[in-house]
């Protein structure tokens, strides 16, 4: 079979809630064999998105192709290509983790052996053997994720949707499902991610978009995303408290930039541009006025920062 | 491997028919796995029609007295059994309801399987479900004196037409699980469904009760079926002068289609505009 190069092609995707526009004009390329993470926040149009291109909702505009196969034109042909894992664990609870893959592979249409091969195999893949047999109310919500991940993964699709993988999962959790992620991708999946978390979409994804109200807002790679932010930022954190009005006017002096000040009361940041002199003339100036500097760093953005940025 | 998993497309009429069969049964096996799985909980489903009848058999209905001095426990066996077939809206919503909720109905949608075998394996499964529950109440009946008096093919009429408002009540089941999603709020009409149930004649005479809840009673879906039972087991009735309790095999024939040919469309509807 030749491979489309093209794992998931849209464009200007919209999709109507009587008057609000839930997407609106929506383009998206993802390139066969990569991630992508549809970022932003509750109501953005990420899962929007993802319903539509999974064959769940109708869309009023614009055009997707699955796998090299048209959305409107063949929901059956995209439905075969496609594994979707929604927000909640979409498996049956009452039933064993084995009973659930034979059961979905034969919906799958798979004969009775192949099924229960299949189910054996991707047991073993999803490091569930143990459990294969208890029914899956009992799972911790690691495990019944995996489980999700592996019913959706039973016609071996080129193409895996990801609506908020992790959310509700605690830090193991969540690990054990970015293990599965990159795993299936060095296996040559593409997958589709949605998320709200910032340092997941960094952690997975070869590239962003940022959605705000339906719109795309920023399309990139991480690094690139983070470099729309304007370069690098200064840290400096104080010993007293009471120098931090001080130290947020030095900072603005010398760099040009808009001071921000964090949570703990005791750290400002600013971008800037020329590294290397604003941080020498910023030590100096310090000095000079006798403020005692705990800490000092020069780093990258985060993706928190481009975020509140971009959706502001 | 993956051309392995890659199934031939579903081309040709009788293809598709043939898996819409194929799914439907393998959801309707789902079920039957889950009794296996649970059997306490499928005993308790059993034991509660019968938990009903002997409430009202032995504690309450001492005094009550059906009319022509027949066995109030000979009239409440076939009440009891239609009461249950509109019980089982509560199964068929609840069910639903849980899978639409987790997404599994999504993943059903999302999956290249035949769309109406999620309703069909359902269907098959409930019915399946509340044959079994017919069975355990008439050998609680055989074992406590009640029996059927006018013959084989009467009786065997009398069953079908329990099962035909069992399978009018799945569509309202159905559609009530589409339209509440939620299992919270499938409890608030668990308990509805009790005052509608009561409603009836299933357990006392509708002549007993004001006026116009009287009436409302006896043209209940539920005693419709009720009383056609109680007539084809030749068992005593309450009787009455309503063309509703004259003619109950006809009623208890047509309420049922017009229940389906209400909420099977409205089911269709609601199921396709989870795409909206």
């Amino acid at each position: 079979m030749t491979s489309p190069t093209r794992a998931v092609h849209a464009e200007g995707l919209t999709k109507r809630y009587g008057g609000k526009t839930a997407l609106d004009s929506f383009d998206l390329t993802v390139p066969a064999g990569t991630v992508h993470g549809l970022l932003g926040p509750n109501g953005a149009g990420k899962t929007t998105a993802v319903r539509i291109l999974a064959t769940l909702l109708r869309f009023d505009a614009g055009r997707a192709e699955i796998a090299g196969v048209d959305l409107r034109r063949d929901a059956p042909g995209v439905r075969r290509r496609i594994g979707l894992v929604g927000q909640f664990a979409a498996v049956d609870e009452i039933l064993s983790a084995r009973q659930n893959l034979f059961l979905f592979g034969r919906l799958y249409h798979l004969s009775r052996p192949a099924a229960r091969n299949r189910a054996a195999e991707l047991l073993e893949r999803f490091a569930l053997t143990e459990a294969a047999d208890r029914p899956v109310g009992r799972f911790s919500g690691g495990m019944r994720r995996r489980l999700d991940m592996a019913c959706s993964l039973i016609l071996a699709p080129r193409v895996l949707f990801l609506d908020e993988p992790t959310t509700g999962l605690d830090p193991r959790g969540r690990g054990e499902v970015w293990d599965c992620v990159r795993d299936l991708v060095a296996g040559g999946t593409s997958v589709l991610l949605t998320t709200q978390y910032l340092d997941e979409a960094d952690q997975l994804a070869d590239r962003i978009s940022v959605l705000d109200e339906g719109k795309v807002v920023a399309e990139g790679t991480p690094g690139e995303l983070k470099a729309k932010l304007g370069g690098d930022r200064l840290d400096v954190t104080v010993h007293d408290a009471a120098a931090l009005d001080r130290t947020a006017a030095i900072m603005a002096r010398v760099t040009g930039g808009e001071p921000q000040r964090h949570d703990d009361g005791r750290t400002v940041s600013v971008p800037v541009i020329d590294r290397v002199s604003a941080l020498t003339e910023v030590v100096r100036e310090l000095d000079a006025e006798g403020v005692t500097v705990e800490d000092l760093a020069l780093r990258r953005p985060t993706l928190d920062e481009v975020f509140l940025h971009l959706t502001r | 491997m993956s051309t392995l998993l890659q199934p031939t497309p579903d081309t040709g009429v009788p293809y598709r028919v043939r898996w819409a069969i194929t799914d439907a049964w393998t959801l309707t096996t789902r079920e039957t796995s889950h009794w296996l799985r649970q059997p306490f909980e499928m005993a308790v489903g059993l034991l509660f029609p019968i938990m009903f009848f002997l409430m009202f058999g032995y504690l309450i209905g001492g005094d009550i007295s059906v009319p022509g001095g027949g066995d109030y426990r000979e009239a409440l066996i076939p009440g009891t059994l239609a009461m249950t077939m509109m019980f089982g809206v509560e199964t068929t919503m609840t069910a639903m309801a849980a899978d639409t909720q987790k997404g599994v109905t999504d993943r059903f949608r999302s999956m290249p399987m035949s769309a109406s075998a999620v309703v069909m394996g359902r269907a098959t499964a409930d019915l399946f479900q509340s044959a079994l529950s017919l069975v355990a109440l008439v050998l609680c009946g055989l074992l406590t004196g009640w029996t059927w008096h006018d013959g084989l093919p009467s009786m065997l009429l009398a069953l079908v037409l329990l099962l035909w408002l069992r399978f009018a009540m799945l569509w309202i089941g159905v559609w009530l699980g589409l339209v509440i999603r939620s299992t919270q709020a499938t409890a608030s009409v668990q308990i509805l469904v009790y005052p509608l149930a009561f409603l009836s004649n299933v357990f006392a005479s509708p002549e007993s009760m004001p006026a116009w809840l009287g009436a409302l009673a006896e043209w209940n879906p539920v005693s419709a079926t009720a009383a056609a039972s109680r007539e084809l087991f030749g068992n005593p009735g309450w009787g009455g002068d309503s063309w509703a309790a004259a003619h109950p095999v006809l009623l208890a024939a047509l309420w049922p289609l017009v229940i389906t040919a209400v909420f099977l469309p409205l089911s269709v509807r609601r199921y396709r505009r989870l795409s909206r």
